[in-house]
This record gives structure tokens, sequence and C-alpha cells, in this order.
């Protein structure tokens, strides 16, 4: 059933990439909807915001980290290791700025990101179960958690969602081509 | 503890039978887990009962040795001694974990010349053994004391290199790295008394914050046969780590020896305090950050 699934998924991909550049055979990209609450406090500062994926048994890989990387001599990084769940399992073994994973802090609003299999930071991905984390921690603010669960290769079409309380607000994660 | 003793000048103190001494000598950094390339942090050291408290003593930072990430020699600055703490700044700006520690031997002892029992001048050290004990003397009785106090502190992601033991004292040697601590979790430490497993060494663990609590929280702990305890934290926070033996101070086995053991006819007078031989002294403190998961 999986099996049938990818084989049909490379069909689909090869003949996209044949208009287009070469992509891998295999392209899959994970499509996540970050949302940062707007709040209403006296003294507000944008998130730090980690984004990584966990496997049992593998490495954590940093997806992307938002952060004050433009401040001088280096002096935004300071803070990373309070997004402190990220800074044990990946951060603190990532040498910053990190291509294609830094990037600068998110005003509050929805915030669209995509990875592709076998590119950049997603890298390529065995099959298994997979947890996509997302840590936002904020300066006079609080911090927070959301874990997304998936299982890798995705069923067609399969959304996973789930919605912060405090420091995030609603995310999301589809799979596409 | 010791270091009360040593303030206050009391050396006598030592050889008295266990009391319930419980002042208690830390270090706390301002931050155990650091990010970026260059960073600070600033400690504060104290003596006090009730750990992290500062509002007793300040603790000496004369003796506090700085070991960066590769083994070299780092330093403090900025050191200040206030009425209840001292304060210090170290410089962090390699990759890697540092030790931050207050590391004293000496030998302390006694002698009878003339009929009288006299003891070894305080800040006795080995090498000076021979020049401080007079021609003549007799009933030579020594003891070792090693004393360390230590905490860690990392700059990115922790590193090993500097947990090489030297052999001397109670030294702990992380199973689990002392800055990857986090509540809930299980951490495993060995334990070495001059270099060899401490078995059945008593731990004791204390989390800070007692002023805001009714219960010590205090984690008794004994070491298995390799030197090794697990401490599982039940809150983050900042937890005192200590370990003794001889002197009957706190997590030792006992007090000094027992009543009047002079040479049978060499005391004609009952001694003024317990005079059984001496025993090797040696204490363990470091201050341990677990965070929340």
């Amino acid at each position: 059933m999986q099996i049938r699934y990818r084989l049909a998924l490379t069909g689909t991909a090869a003949l996209g990439a044949a208009a287009t550049v070469a992509a891998p055979a295999t392209a899959q990209t994970l499509n996540l909807s970050v949302a940062i609450p707007r709040l209403s406090v006296a003294e507000y500062h944008r998130p730090y915001v980690a984004i990584w994926i966990e496997k049992e048994g593998a490495a954590p890989r940093s997806l992307s980290v938002w952060y004050d990387y433009d401040m001088k001599n280096g002096e935004g990084t300071k803070w990373l290791r309070d997004v402190r769940q990220w800074w044990r399992a990946s951060g603190r073994a990532l040498k910053l700025p990190a291509d294609g994973v830094t990037g600068a802090t998110k005003a509050p609003g929805d915030h669209k990101l995509s990875f592709t299999a076998g590119k950049g930071p997603l890298g390529s991905l065995g099959p298994g179960n997979y947890t996509l984390f997302i840590e936002a921690a904020r300066e006079v603010g609080g911090r927070e958690v959301v874990r997304l669960p998936f299982v890798w290769p995705p069923k067609p079409g399969a959304t996973v969602k789930a919605q912060g309380s405090t420091e995030l607000g609603a995310v999301a994660l589809t799979f596409g081509k | 503890m010791k270091a009360t003793y040593l303030i206050a000048g009391a050396l006598a103190a030592l050889m008295l039978p266990a009391t319930a001494q419980a002042h208690r000598q830390w270090m706390l950094p301002s931050s155990t887990t650091l990010s970026g390339d260059d960073s600070w942090v600033t400690v504060d050291a104290a003596i006090s009962n009730d750990v992290f408290y500062f509002e007793h003593f300040p603790m000496p930072t004369d003796g506090i040795a700085v070991t960066e990430p590769d083994g070299s020699t780092g330093k403090i600055e900025n050191a200040a001694k206030g009425r209840y703490r001292s304060t210090f700044d170290v410089h962090l700006t390699k990759p890697g974990t540092y030790r931050i520690a207050n590391v004293s031997t000496g030998v302390m002892g006694s002698y009878r010349l003339n009929g009288k029992q006299e003891r070894l001048p305080r800040g006795t050290t080995k090498d000076k053994l021979a020049s401080v004990i007079p021609a003549g003397a007799t009933d030579v009785q020594t003891a070792e004391m090693s004393n360390r106090n230590e905490i860690f502190v990392t700059l990115g992601a922790p590193t090993t290199t500097i947990f090489k033991p030297t052999g001397t004292g109670i030294e702990m040697v992380p199973v689990t790295h002392p800055n990857d601590l986090v509540s809930g979790e299980a951490a495993t430490f060995q334990f070495l008394l001059d270099g060899k497993p401490a078995a059945d060494l008593k731990v004791t663990v204390i989390p800070g914050g007692i002023r805001y609590r009714d219960a010590l929280g205090q984690m008794d702990l004994t070491a298995d046969k390799d030197g090794k305890v697990v401490v599982t934290w039940p809150e983050p926070g900042m937890y005192w780590v200590n370990a003794s033996i001889g002197g009957g101070r706190e997590g030792g086995p006992g007090g000094m020896g027992g009543p009047g053991a002079g040479a049978p006819g060499a005391a004609p007078t009952p001694p003024t305090r317990p005079a059984g031989p001496p025993q090797r002294r040696a204490a363990y403190v470091s201050t341990l950050e677990v965070l929340a998961p």
C-alpha cells in the first residue's frame, strides 16, 4: 500500500520535474503554517522560534530558527538557549547562523514555511514516526512547545494540526508533492 | 561547613566531635547553559545555613580557579567581597564546559613536645610538613584534608575534557553531564576518593529555595560499589550537592576518633579533647542547575 503510493508519487514528481528543473524524483514537501499570536502586553518582543524534527534513534534536525541574528557581535545568540528544548535537542550542536535555517524573528500573524525532502535542512527522511516541534520563547514573556506527530512517508492529503495556548497559535502541517 | 571553621579561625573546632554544624559553602552561577560565541557568567559565593541565600558570610575567592574547555587555565574577573557574599565573573570565550573550582589540600595533625600536645599550624601543606614539626616531637599524628567546591558552566554544547580526575580528594566524574540535567530525568554521577571509586560514599542533595517551602527536601544518597549515585530531579532549579568523609561533617560517616587515645603512661592528665588518630578528610561541594523539560 505504502510502496504503491510512493511509486505513484515518483511518477508525478518526475512529470513535474520534466517541466521545471531536475528536482529529486521523490520530492515531497512539508508545508507548515505557524501562527504567532498577537498579545496585548506592555512590552512585546517578537519570540525566538525554533522548528525541528525528531525521530526516535536519530539525531534531531533543525529546520528553522527565528532569532535576532543581525545584532552586532552576535548578541542575539545569547538568548537562543532560552528556546531550551530545542537548544538541548539540536541548537547547541549547530553552528549559527546556519544556511537555510537561520531567519529573522517574525511579527504576529500566520507564517507559511515549506521544506522539501532531500533538500536543505530537512534532508532525506527514512520511513518512520516523526515529530515536528515548534518552540517559541519570548523576551519578558513565556515559552511554549507544540508538537506535530507525523508518519513518513505521509498519506496523501494528510494534515496534522495543533493549537498553541500562549506563545503560539494554530499550527498545521500538510504534505505536498 | 568547612569554610566556616576557617573563617572563624577556630581550627580547634575541627577536633571536636560531630556537632550540628550546618553552614554550607556554595557558589551560585547566573547561568549554567549558555549560547553564543562569547558570554559571561557571574557567580555568587557565600557560606550560609540555607542554600542559596547569602545571609551569613562571603566565601573567599582567592583560591578559585577556572579551567577552560580545552584544559587551559582561565581566570575570574571583577571579584568583590560584600558583607554576606562574594561575587565574581567568568568570561566564556571558548565553546564547551568550564570548571570553576575552589580546591584546597592540607595536612592537619598534632604532636607532643615537652609533655604538651601541639597542633600543626593552619595551612600546613604536605610538602611543608617536615618543616613544621620540631625536632624532638613525639606522637606525631597527621591526616590529609582535601576540599573541593566546584561548579560547571557550558557555552554551546557540553564537553568532557575537564573531567579528567586529579586523583586527590573527592571528585565527581559525570556519567550524565552536569550541564545537561532536566527535571524528571535521572542523572548518574560517579564519585572518586583519591582517584578510586568512592563506594558507599554518602551524598546529600538539597534543592534551593527552602525559604518558600516547609520541607527541606534533602535527598540522602549512598554511592554504589562503583561510587555511582543516581539522582532523579523532582523539579527544575538549583541543587546543592555535598559529600564528605572524616570529621563528622555533613554527609560524613562520623566524628573524629574516640576519647583519650594517648599512649599509655604518656598522658597523666586526661586530654582536653578527643585525641584519636586523625582521619583522612575530604569534602566535595557542587551546585547543579536542573532545567525544566
